[in-house]
């Protein structure tokens, strides 16, 4: 590919736009005082051993935040999206702002020296400046305004002349489309058939995930239970787990024996039916990995690896582990498949449907290749589709090939994006055999998406959600999966609408990192989240603790477990099982008819 | 699902014979497994009549023979053992395969050594489309797969590793990829190459080596083609000797007409495609 380069065109920096001294001299501020900020514990990484305010660093550091800048062609620079504005007044001069920023949008000179072009807005300064003295300002519009010339379009184009590239970006899509859970109201019990307090009674969130059989057969429970010397007593008919317990190497017998009774697959116990989405390591770094599955592991759920394998730190947490196979089949073997709890098959993901991914080589450091089982350095690329799969009867044969390699003790997932068909397709994903069908929609989250795909391509989980729930219905399959619902699941509330359009269960992920501190800086895929979180720079990856970070997360699922409890006696009923498809307790407001057709709700007031 | 116990007949201590006429592939190979899992050393399948999956995820060190046609998948997700299969295998033989071998004395199906990570695959025969797609390596794990006659289209596509041979053991003595003298473009089309088209596409990693020549035409512009060089030639020569004894044919014939080998350009093919 040619493409003219981005020469030095001047050394005169445009008008304004640096400060004067940014390309510093020598550097002799007072010593720094460190002061110890809360948010700042276990943030400072190789800056700690390098010494605090180094001068040779931070005029390095400043050096290089100025030079991307002087080689731009004024045709196709954009003007900085952020100003960083300095209170000199509150400024304690004690330079962590600096040594956060891993943007380089902050150099040193005597004082904080911001280089407005290079700031993301993520926040990191603000958020370790002990005195509030940083304030980060939407860059004021320079020209003139333009409704179908919007500022990002404008400058996708002009970055696409400098560059020749596809635009990239991280996290979901952030255009405004309809957001269907905000059309949404729940209803609620008054007088009659009363509201039931939660605080006073139990509410049931748990969840099985895995296929259900047609019919319940109480006679194969039964002898399953005889022939396993299970005493049976009317407390304990529809509860293996209360009184007379086979003992723990007696279980997995039984529940083999009775699943072959049934007719039906293994399941997973869900707590709360909130799982953390595939993230996967070399996207998302160990420590936010590990927060999660420590996390789930706590809260009684399940969190997926996602397709970068396995890392043996995350062995103890194997009984809560969904390991993923993608079209890169990164680190599948016998192992993988067996440790884990579940195994989900990757055909696609809502944020960028139809396409593959690739892992660029200088993010495949030793540790990410060996956890994924490839050569150090080398691109880990996963093509667009899985070359074995190019039918529904070829999904089949790789959801038995797992099933068999497992033993048929693993269930299987499949996850699709929601795209036009999908309810088609979910249909055909249920009928190859797969014990659970994750839906993800066009607003799923991604550690990095080419843009126009993001933005332009797939359709909305919540209308994805009700025609696959409404065609396994009308198929009478639906108890042969379970559906799970993922792509911007942003509130207890957006679960409990999910599972009252249908939904088993639902994956978050984005919430998960804001739960760790994401700030939705939309730059994941520059491999320098400020967080730690998408990011494998050691000094950045320990800005997260696992220690700290998996209680943030268990925080969040035990808040909005809460929040989904309150509301299921509020609708009058006392567990989740008697919202699931209950549409009836919907109602819709500002919605087209057709768009109520497909969510099956009524418009508030009828 | 029922075991037919009778079906299994007990040859040696650790010898076991199983006639798969008849069976459904899961409860074949719970009789494979179980087998293995009792300590036969070797399991002898009699009859086997496209049962898919055979070998999937056995981790034991036993040595499978199979005599019939293998169905899809054979040995996917393999660990460890030997399959031995007397005929063809239909598509996926060795799928994700992480080590063992896998004998084939007939041909094979399409996608043959798809994303193997490590073991050897010997194929007789040719094999169809897309084989040894996105195949890997690891540390000290190197899969291998020969082919002693032709390859489909899209050999080695995004291969990242490992080694491919195609032999074409069968191609007409006259034509250059039978070792003769013969100019490329002076051969038929229709066998001008003992690869299809896009052979080595996005090929990061690994090698292909093909007896004779190549059709430069036919190969993906991620791929370097050149002559093998001394240093490739022990590696060859050792993989040729173990591939020939395992069909007992000659290696000094096979090694007698010169390699190609396809190397990849880059390890990072598609790393200038995007604009921050
Ligand atoms: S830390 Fe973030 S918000 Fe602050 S200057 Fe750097 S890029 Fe901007
Ligand atoms: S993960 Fe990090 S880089 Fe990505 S949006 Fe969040 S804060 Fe920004």
């Amino acid at each position: 590919m040619s493409v003219i380069k981005n020469e030095p065109v001047t050394e005169q920096p445009a008008g304004g736009l640096l400060p004067t001294g940014a390309v510093p001299a020598g550097t002799t501020g007072s010593p720094p005082r460190r002061t110890a900020s809360p948010a700042d514990r276990g943030s400072v990484g190789v800056e700690r051993g390098g010494g605090v305010g180094n001068k040779e660093d931070l005029a390095k550091k400043t050096r290089q935040a100025v030079t991307p800048f002087r080689r731009m062609r004024p045709a196709v620079r954009t003007h900085p999206d952020f100003r960083v504005i300095v209170d000199e007044d509150k400024c304690t001069l004690c330079r962590f702002c600096v040594l956060q920023c891993s943007w380089d949008a902050l150099g040193w000179d005597d004082r904080v020296v911001p280089f407005d072009e290079n700031c993301v807005g993520c926040w990191r300064c603000v958020a370790v400046c002990p005195t509030y003295a940083i304030r980060i300002e939407q860059w004021p519009t320079m020209y003139r305004e333009n409704h179908n010339w919007t500022r990002f379009i404008a400058n996708s184009v002009r970055k696409q002349a400098g560059s020749g590239g596809k635009l990239l970006v991280g996290t979901g899509n952030d255009k405004p489309y309809p957001v269907y859970w905000d059309h949404l109201l729940i209803d609620a019990c008054q007088v009659t058939n009363p509201s039931i307090d939660p605080l006073r009674e139990p509410m049931e969130l748990r969840t099985y995930v895995g296929a259900k059989p047609d019919r319940v057969d109480l006679a194969a429970y039964l002898s399953a239970r005889e022939r396993h010397f299970i005493p049976t007593d009317h407390r304990s008919v529809g509860d293996p787990d209360r009184s007379g317990d086979p003992s723990a190497n007696g279980r997995p017998a039984f529940d083999r024996d009775l699943r072959r009774r049934l007719g039906i697959g293994p399941q997973l116990r869900l707590e709360t039916p909130i799982m953390i989405a595939a993230m996967s390591y070399g996207a998302v770094s160990l420590n936010v990995q590990k927060s999660c599955a420590r996390a789930v592991a706590e809260m009684g759920t399940y969190w997926c690896t996602g397709e970068g394998g396995m890392h043996p730190d995350h062995y103890p947490y194997a009984d809560h582990t969904i390991v993923q196979v993608a079209s890169g089949r990164f680190a599948v073997d016998a192992d993988y498949l067996n440790r884990a709890a579940a195994v989900e098959i990757k055909i696609g993901q809502g944020a960028k449907p139809g396409i593959g991914g690739h892992l660029p080589g200088e993010k495949v450091t030793a540790d990410i290749a060996s956890t994924r089982m490839i050569p150090e350095g080398s691109d880990a690329i996963s093509p667009a589709p899985h070359h074995d799969i190019y039918s529904i009867e070829d999904l089949r044969q790789l959801i038995f090939a797992i099933k068999e390699a497992t033993r048929y003790e693993k269930p299987v997932f499949v996850k699709i994006a929601a795209v036009h068909n999908v309810a088609a397709i979910a249909s055909g994903i249920v009928r190859a055999g797969a014990d659970a069908v994750v839906i993800d929609g066009f607003r799923g989250g991604t550690g990095a998406a080419p843009t126009m795909i993001r933005d332009h391509v797939g359709i909305p989980i919540e209308l994805a959600l009700a025609a696959v729930d409404d065609r396994l219905r009308q198929e009478g399959i639906r108890n042969r999966a379970t559906v799970i619902a993922s792509g911007s699941i942003r509130s207890s509330m957006d679960v409990v609408k999910a599972i009252a359009l249908g939904a088993d269960a639902v994956y978050v992920g984005t919430a998960a990192l804001i739960a760790l501190g994401c700030t939705l800086c939309q730059q994941c895929h520059r491999g320098r989240c400020a967080w730690g979180l998408t990011t494998q720079r050691p000094d950045l990856v320990k800005r997260v603790d696992p220690e700290e970070g998996w209680q943030l997360i268990a925080n969040l699922f035990k808040a909005w477990s809460g929040e989904i409890k309150e509301t299921l006696g509020l609708l009058g009923i006392n567990s989740l099982e008697s919202l699931r498809g209950n549409r009836e307790r919907l109602r819709a407001v500002g919605l087209s008819q057709a768009e109520m057709d497909i969510l099956g709700v009524k418009p508030a007031g009828r | 699902m029922p075991v037919e116990a009778p079906r299994k007949r007990q040859a040696a201590a650790n010898e076991i014979t199983i006639d798969a006429e008849g069976l459904h592939y899961r409860d074949l190979n719970e009789l494979i497994h179980q087998a293995a899992a009792q300590g036969a050393r070797v399991i002898d399948v009699r009859n086997v009549n496209g049962q898919r999956y055979i070998g999937a995820g056995l981790r034991l060190p036993v040595t499978i023979r199979l005599h019939g046609t293998a169905g899809n998948d054979l040995g996917v997700f393999m660990d460890g053992p030997t399959i031995e299969l007397f005929g063809n295998a239909q598509d996926g033989a060795a799928n994700t395969m992480n080590s063992g071998r896998i004998i084939i004395h007939g041909d094979a199906g399409q996608i043959c050594g798809l994303s193997m990570r490590g073991g050897r695959v010997y194929v007789r025969g040719s094999v169809g489309y897309r084989s040894g797609i996105h195949m890997k390596g690891y540390q000290d794990k190197v899969p291998v797969v020969v082919i002693g006659g032709h390859a489909g289209s899209f050999l080695g596509e995004y291969m990242a590793g490992g080694r491919i041979y195609v032999l074409g053991l069968d191609a007409p003595a006259a034509c250059p990829l039978g070792g003769g003298k013969e100019p490329v473009w002076r051969v038929p089309e229709r066998c001008r190459s003992l690869t299809g088209r896009y052979t080595g596409t996005g090929m990061h990693g690994g090698a292909i080596y093909v007896r004779g020549q190549v059709d430069p035409a036919l190969c993906g512009r991620e791929a370097v083609i050149s002559p093998a060089t001394d240093d490739d030639l022990p590696v060859i020569r050792r993989d040729m000797e173990d591939y020939a004894r395992c069909f007992g044919l000659d290696a000094g014939y096979i090694l007698s007409v010169p390699f190609t080998r396809l190397a990849p350009k880059s390890h990072r093919p598609y790393g200038k495609n995007y604009a921050y």
